[in-house]
């Protein structure tokens, strides 16, 4: 199958060119026009995005989200690539699980899974998982994401095993203990507000015993990778920035609504809000873009975590946590710093870098390079409307805004996975 | 004045000058209870409901008959044995009373917000009778009330409210009331149970100590310590608290000559308030029952009569 995409100019580029797609990879740029043929309308190409955390809730959680939900969603957001966390029902510690999501999700043709397995048997942080045939299956990390792993000891063991396999682990890194049962920040507006606050230290202090954890099994040679996921308090950086310093193969993922909204959003008491790790102050948030600009920080996920509208407007203690926002995290970063990261470092933290992170090869638009591309139109401003979403969760803080960098094509394996009417 | 709040779910929005016009008709109003037939018509025709989601039948009385004596018809809609225990969200159970032609809502929940969702479900009036730790300021404003009865004012005073200042929704609503209207409030109570942040809020100070605290103080607010506070580790024993805590005349010897005693209840006899103390002169915490009542039907007035 061949595919020609037509008026598209690289990043930074005002040169319009042409490129061709055949068998899933890029033939040439500029080539004489052949196959089907798409017109880019001068939108500006580059390798698809790669979301390493999103909850797209199949199997057993289907009335938030599902695969041909989660992954068109996905698509439309010029995502190529999604790593999905396994907290589903069953979790996904099971062989025959993974397999069954990635035959799925082929046929649906839209981004392409790579499901994230259970580091432990149901997730309880207790046992390890058969990390071997998990990763014969398909997995593409480890995770317990969703729980805490509260046994440091259990921890350790997956860090081992899984770094013997040279996978990854991330971590969803808070101290239960601490957290208690917090629903926002803690500090003066958890207590002006009245509501059980979670401390900045649960997830400093959980990220500073992963780290000796780490430090301890690289001082005894072992091949070690550890990702903290949706980083979100100033200290936890600093933490990650020191293990940096110390050599430590440690890497951490920070989240766009961590970026652009604070525990003020809470005194609207609307649960829409409520997500885990909390959002945090502005210093917080002005410290983690600190991070993306001087590299401490590794890449951008979304943890897009759907749920139904019914179970967002519960009251703030009922409610379950998590933001559904896939499809206009792009716009959403580029609208809000565009102008402070640069065009190619924005890409870059959702491209290329979450493919180091995972140790993937990195994407590019070299020919040879797999056709898994994404047209955005930078200029075009569009009021976000969540009726147009296509995952379940038809709603989002961001209703309303005037957004741009809106993808108009995603193209996966060659073939099109979103395309904007 | 500025415009008239819609709602009564905490005090943003509330100027002094409106608080001060609220409490200066709950002095018509308690003289309406003095009177042998206790009933005005000034809510007639109105429907008032009182959405529980969390039990009290005290507060839940107080507001009943406030209302009635306004001559409003009242339902009350109760969690524990409705459609709520059938998983019935709040936004489904207040979009089907809304339906009913309820006209007012009073709130009380267990998750801080509650009260404001309910506005926002139903688009009409709310008072909040208790959201979780947050607010309930008709129990703030009975207290004002009470210490204004007392001193004439409430400019230059300062009261003391001790206790566990964590999950108490009434020193909350304390803090925020009485400054706005010219008093100076110290929260006291172990530090576990004192969080530190509260002392950003204007006209406010922490302490966790009790003498201390009820220095210069014109009125002491014990709060009641829930057993529970044991299971959650804040506390060695509650005989150590009420050693420390506990409003007693030993403690009150140190306030203000002519202090005044008040507790939001129910009382724990002899764990934050001692008997005697209860019992003492001092002590207006019947007057507060009394007062609530008036507060709140004069609460009622303010947000239902006079409106389009």
């Amino acid at each position: 199958m061949t595919l020609t995409i037509t008026n598209i100019r690289r990043p930074n580029s005002n040169t319009l060119e042409s490129i061709t797609l055949e068998n899933g990879l890029i033939k040439g740029w500029n080539l004489p026009v052949e196959g089907e043929i798409i017109d880019g309308k001068g939108g500006t190409l580059a390798p698809a995005l790669i979301e390493l955390h999103a909850h797209l809730r199949e199997p057993g959680q289907t009335e938030k989200e599902d695969l041909a939900s989660g992954l068109a969603a996905a698509a439309a957001g010029g995502y190529g690539t999604v790593v999905s966390m396994p907290n589903t029902s069953p979790v996904v510690d099971d062989p025959a699980i993974v397999r069954s999501l990635i035959e799925k999700a082929n046929r649906l043709g839209f981004a392409r899974l790579r499901p994230a397995a259970a580091l432990t048997k149901g997730q309880t942080g207790e046992t390890l998982a058969e990390l071997t045939f998990l990763q014969e299956a398909g997995a593409a990390m480890f995770t317990d994401d969703g729980r805490t792993n509260e046994d440091a000891r259990v921890l350790r063991l997956g860090l081992e095993y899984a770094g013997s396999l040279g996978m990854v682990v991330s971590v969803h890194a808070e101290d239960a203990s601490l957290r208690a049962d917090g629903v926002m920040n803690e500090g003066a507006v958890s207590e002006a507000l009245g509501l059980p606050g979670n401390p900045a230290a649960a997830e400093a202090a959980r990220v500073a015993r992963d780290i000796e954890i780490v430090a301890g099994l690289q001082a005894q040679g072992r091949p070690v990778r550890l990702h903290v996921q949706h980083l979100s308090t100033a200290r936890t950086l600093d933490l990650v920035r020191e293990a940096k310093r110390r050599g430590l193969p440690v890497t951490c993922e920070v989240c766009p609504h961590h970026l652009t909204l604070t525990d003020e959003a809470m005194r609207s008491f609307d649960s829409i809000y409520k997500v885990a790790p909390p959002l945090r102050t502005q210093t917080d948030a002005e410290h983690l873009l600190r991070g993306l600009l001087d590299g401490s920080v590794d890449c951008i996920a979304t943890d897009h975590a759907p749920h139904t509208r019914a179970e967002k407007e519960r009251d703030l203690l009922t409610a379950p946590s998590g933001i559904a926002y896939i499809e206009l995290a792009f716009p959403l970063m580029w609208t809000r710093f565009g102008d402070v990261l640069g065009l190619e470092h924005l890409l870059d933290l959702m491209t290329q870098a979450p493919a180091r992170v995972m140790g993937w090869p990195e994407p590019s638009l070299d020919v040879g390079a797999p056709a898994d591309l994404t047209v955005f139109d930078l200029d075009t401003e569009r009021t976000v409307n969540p009726a147009e979403f296509k995952s379940k969760a038809k709603f989002t803080p961001w209703a309303g805004e005037s957004l741009r960098g809106w993808p108009t094509l995603t193209v996966v394996g060659g073939a099109v996975a979103y395309r904007r009417e | 004045m500025t415009a008239r709040p819609r709602h009564l779910l905490d005090f943003e929005g509330w100027t002094p000058e409106r608080l001060t016009a609220l409490l200066d008709n709950a002095d018509t109003m308690n003289q309406v209870l003095e009177r042998p037939v206790k009933k005005v018509p000034a809510l007639q025709g109105l429907t008032v409901c009182t959405a529980f989601f969390e039990n009290s039948t005290r507060t839940r009385i107080s507001f009943e008959l406030a209302a009635r004596r306004m001559s409003a018809d009242v339902v009350s809609f109760a969690a524990g044995n409705s459609s709520v225990s059938k998983g019935e969200s709040l936004r489904d159970t207040i979009e089907v009373l809304t339906a009913y032609k309820v006209d007012a809502y009073i709130v009380r929940h267990a998750a801080a917000g509650a009260a404001h969702l309910v506005a926002r479900y139903s688009g009409k009036p709310v008072i909040n009778a208790g959201d979780g730790r947050r607010a309930h300021p008709t129990q703030a404003l009975l207290d004002a009330y009470t210490v204004r009865q007392e001193f004439g004012s409430l400019e230059g005073k300062t009261v003391a409210i001790i206790g566990d200042i964590r999950h108490s929704r009434v020193a909350r609503s304390n803090a925020e009331l009485l400054p706005k209207l010219g008093a100076k409030v110290v929260l006291c109570g172990p530090a576990t149970l004192l969080p530190a942040d509260l002392a950003a809020l204007p006209g406010v100070t922490l302490t966790t100590n009790p003498r201390e605290a009820v220095r210069g103080a014109h009125a002491v607010m014990a709060l009641r310590l829930q057993s529970e506070r044991m299971s959650g580790g804040y506390l060695g024993s509650l005989q150590e608290y009420a050693d420390v805590y506990q409003v007693n005349e030993r403690l009150l010897a140190g306030a203000e000559a002519g202090a005044i005693v008040l507790h939001p209840g129910p009382m724990n006899r002899d764990l934050e308030i001692s008997a005697d103390t209860a019992d003492s002169p001092r002590s207006r915490v019947l007057k507060q029952v009394e007062n609530g009542q008036a507060v709140r039907m004069s609460v009622l007035y303010h947000l239902l009569v006079g409106r389009e």
